[in-house]
């Protein structure tokens, strides 16, 4: 990778000061503790509901979350049980608990070791598994990838991270024909057990090669599971799902999402790769949204509670497939439909989306559904232009308003 | 950097295709050759390259010469007899490459007939190679190959009936009729795949050799595999080819890179797509030994596999091998063959390496004529049994369609129902939309 500048661990917070050199820190140690405290992004609930229950098919979080306020919310959580991180820490210790539990568990990518990954997410886990389990890799994604297949299919559990996931696009043959392909052509003998995973989206300016949104690029590779994860809470939970499942899963992170804080649950659990997440029910629209988009629509939903509406909110989590359970039954009930990404307007997961209602629940819907992505543009460099890029919360407000006439 | 025992002259290690000074090392330095020197390569290609001051100091330090450990090991055992291979070897060499040939002609003649279809690639004239490597394997070591498979999977111990039944399109192949020519697997063989993009199995190899490592080393578990990935010259040109001979050198992963250069990537010269077309000397600028092989010469290169796939079991790390062989039909079933010299399709004719160990063993007197046409006998017989099994064997059922795109089926996610989608009657019977 040419362009070697990333985000630190502090970009949600500071944009001046976020985009560093990699070569700023020559020490793995002088990186991380900077002063992320002060910033922090609430997704409260309440956690300890029905946590324990693993086959609980919707774990509620009624999520006040916001995505651009800092609030001082200690005080209300520090009482409850479990304990507090952030989403990269949340990753961290998912991924901590599952190298724990299977040693054939590893991880492979650029800077992941020693320097403890571009998010911190492999943070201090090279000093704790050693540099076998603990890869750090030469830039060279296709091979690194193709040789965590290899890997997976003699028997290890590798976990892939493309340190921006708009790297992978140079690992896409790997990843479409050895990681979707290989155990279909293979007649079922091998098994390729991977994860792959790694910072995505639009970030704060960071250009176009750095602000991908790759879920519409791999959604159609057969045998590949997608998931976008969006609080702690449910990184962990699908990261921990995502090593165990022996199905290819990737794992979708969010660079603007990695300083979200919020209370999990001490006790182990696991997530469903293949379930949606009611994030607010309502009655009068379904609004149907994932990773970094779901906080633009908690943000909406708010002046729209105040101005009268009831919008149901559903995290839809697995990229791919649908979970059209859950999915259908919030359509049963309100009859109106809009969809929320960050991804391209053309060919991305809101038009396989889309398809998916109209083909299933067709009888049920009372208006067109309404789509609401990114343009169809190279993401711009400029603050501005970025910003009309992606959804805004004052549209969504008005596509619902106009959806609900 | 070092850890090659044997230290060599970049200029002694033989190149008859492009180092014209190497003829003469050659001919000294191969007592045990089956064909004595190769003197094509200066009428055919004669390209000259002369060695910097650089490379040649890499290759002093790294790059070892089959001829020289042959000669080595003729004299530690110079007491004994001279030969390179007892009789069971011999044997074993014979049938196997007689197999590999056999069931090649087959696969053409099927073709033509309409029994399988697609692009099928066929290892005419490479045998020396897969024979000389892959005999030399326990059956815990991998196999990785290309689209040119068929025969790899058989010297690995895939039986014909598979292969065949495979390339038919049928449920009882090595992947029910899943994979075709080019994806041959068996997980019960390690064979872990033709991979039908260039260069794409190389790192796939690169990290079974990983886990050797890995299992060696993180899970102290006693394992000394090995893995081969095979490949062509075309793919020496590619950036996985490079990538993977840093990472494999880096971690001193027990692999050896086998190129099989047949000459031909297509239509496209070695010679008109290469740089400099020595690809053995690539291995030196990694810091692993490169080493050159007469690839049409089963017994050298099965010394020089022996060496290298020694290396690797020892932890010693990888070899590049570029073995010097040639295709004798085109490129796949599909290729008309018309840009290729007939003069030199003919010259290698000439070297058959099937021929030419049927000569060592005879001369030698390992074996009588009527031993190997009794081998002869029995390979066809299976070849033709194959074609038997494959042809009586039944199309795959449609409810297998939809069974192993996810090894969890979960992944075909939750439908309407609230059911997963793989609990729908409809999907056991392949007719399920998904």
């Amino acid at each position: 990778m040419a362009a070697a500048i990333m985000q630190g661990v502090r970009a949600t917070k500071d944009l001046s000061s976020a985009n560093y050199k990699r070569s700023c820190f020559a020490t793995p140690r002088s990186l991380p503790e900077r002063k992320r405290s002060s910033f922090v992004i609430h997704c409260d609930g309440n956690l300890t509901s029905g946590l324990n229950n693993s086959s609980s098919r919707s774990v509620r979080l009624s999520a006040n979350a916001v995505s651009t306020k800092q609030e001082n919310v200690a005080a209300s959580t520090a009482s409850k049980p479990g304990h507090e991180l952030l989403l990269f820490e949340a990753l961290r210790e998912g991924l901590e608990e599952e190298m724990d539990r299977d040693p054939r568990v590893c991880v492979m990518g650029e800077d992941v070791g020693h320097y403890g990954g571009s998010y911190k997410v492999t943070k201090g886990l090279a000093a704790k598994y050693g540099d076998l389990r603990v890869l750090d890799t030469p830039i060279a994604e296709n091979s690194f990838t193709g040789m965590a297949i290899g890997a997976a299919m003699t028997g290890l559990r590798p976990i892939i991270e493309g340190m921006n996931m708009g790297f992978l696009l140079l690992a896409f043959n790997q990843i479409s024909n050895n990681c979707g392909m290989l155990h279909y052509t293979s007649g079922g003998q091998f098994k390729i057990p991977v994860v792959i995973r790694g910072p995505g989206g639009v970030g704060r300016q960071l250009g176009a090669e750095h602000s991908q949104r790759l879920e519409s690029y791999f959604q159609s590779i057969p045998g590949i599971q997608m998931v976008a994860c969006s609080t702690p809470y449910n990184a962990k939970g699908l990261m921990k799902a995502a090593i165990r499942s022996e199905n290819p899963v990737i794992l979708f992170e969010h660079v603007l999402l990695y300083n979200l804080k919020e209370r999990i649950p001490d006790e182990e659990y696991v997530l469903n790769l293949e379930e949606a997440e009611m994030v607010r029910p309502g009655e009068h629209v379904t609004i149907l949204t994932y990773s970094r988009m779901r906080y633009h629509v908690m943000q909406a939903a708010k002046t729209l509670v105040n101005r009268g509406y009831d919008p149901e909110v559903i995290d839809i989590r697995s990229l791919k497939p649908f979970d059209l359970y859950t999915i259908g039954n919030s359509v049963k009930k309100t009859h109106r439909v809009l969809i929320v990404e960050e991804c391209m307007r053309t060919g991305g997961i809101g038009a396989s989306l889309t398809a998916s209602i109209n083909e299933n629940f067709h009888d049920y819907l009372d208006a067109p559904i309404v789509c609401l992505s990114s343009q169809d543009v190279p993401t711009p460099y400029a603050g501005t232009l970025e910003e009309w890029t992606v959804v805004q919360p004052a549209q969504i407000v008005a596509a619902v308003e106009q959806l609900c006439q | 950097m070092a850890t090659a025992k044997i230290i060599h002259n970049p200029l002694l290690i033989s190149s008859s295709r492009s180092a014209d000074k190497s003829d003469s090392c050659v001919k000294n330095l191969s007592p045990s050759s089956i064909f004595g020197s190769p003197s094509l390569g200066k009428k055919l290609f004669c390209v000259k390259k002369s060695v910097s001051p650089i490379s040649r100091r890499c290759a002093n330090v790294v790059a070892v010469s089959s001829d020289v450990v042959k000669e080595k090991k003729l004299k530690a055992s110079s007491s004994g007899s001279n030969l390179l291979i007892t009789k069971e070897e011999g044997l074993e060499l014979y049938e196997d490459m007689y197999l590999g040939r056999a069931f090649e002609d087959m696969c053409a003649q099927m073709y033509y007939r309409g029994k399988m279809f697609g692009f099928v690639h066929l290892y005419n004239g490479q045998e020396a190679v897969s024979t000389g490597f892959i005999k030399l394997l326990k059956k815990e070591d991998c196999v990785v190959s290309t689209y040119r498979d068929h025969v790899h999977a058989l010297s690995k111990g895939v039986s014909a009936r598979e292969v065949m039944s495979e390339l038919f399109g049928k449920a009882t192949g090595c992947c029910r009729g899943q994979g075709g020519s080019m994806h041959m697997f068996s997980k019960e063989h390690n064979v872990l795949g033709g991979f039908a993009f260039i260069g794409e199995g190389i790192p796939v190899a690169t990290g079974a050799a990983f886990t050797s490592k890995y299992k060696r080393e993180a899970l102290k578990e006693d394992c000394d595999e090995v893995t081969l990935a095979f490949f062509g010259d075309g793919t020496c040109n590619n950036g996985q080819f490079f990538e993977c001979l840093n990472m494999a050198a880096l971690w001193k992963l027990p692999i050896v890179f086998v190129v099989e250069n047949n000459l031909w990537a297509i239509g496209m010269s070695h010679l008109r797509a290469t740089s400099d077309p020595q690809i053995w000397k690539k291995g030196p600028a990694f810091g692993m030994p490169g080493v050159h092989v007469d690839g049409m010469d089963v017994l050298k290169v099965r010394e020089v596999a022996k060496e290298a796939i020694g290396r690797a079991r020892r932890g010693e790390g990888p070899t590049l091998v570029e073995c010097e062989t040639y295709r004798f039909r085109g490129h796949s079933l599909a290729d008309p063959d018309e840009l290729r010299d007939p003069a030199e399709k003919a010259h290698y004719a000439m070297r058959d390496p099937i021929t030419a160990l049927k000569k060592y063993i005879i001369e030698n007197k390992l074996a009588s004529e009527a031993d190997l046409k009794a081998i002869e006998k029995k390979i066809d017989e299976v070849v033709d049994e194959a074609v038997e099994f494959a042809d009586k064997s039944p199309v795959p059922p449609r409810s297998q369609l939809l069974e192993n795109v996810f090894a969890d089926p979960r992944g075909f996610g939750i439908g309407p129902d609230g059911k997963y989608r793989c609990e729908d009657p409809k999907f056991t019977e392949g007719t399920a939309q998904v």
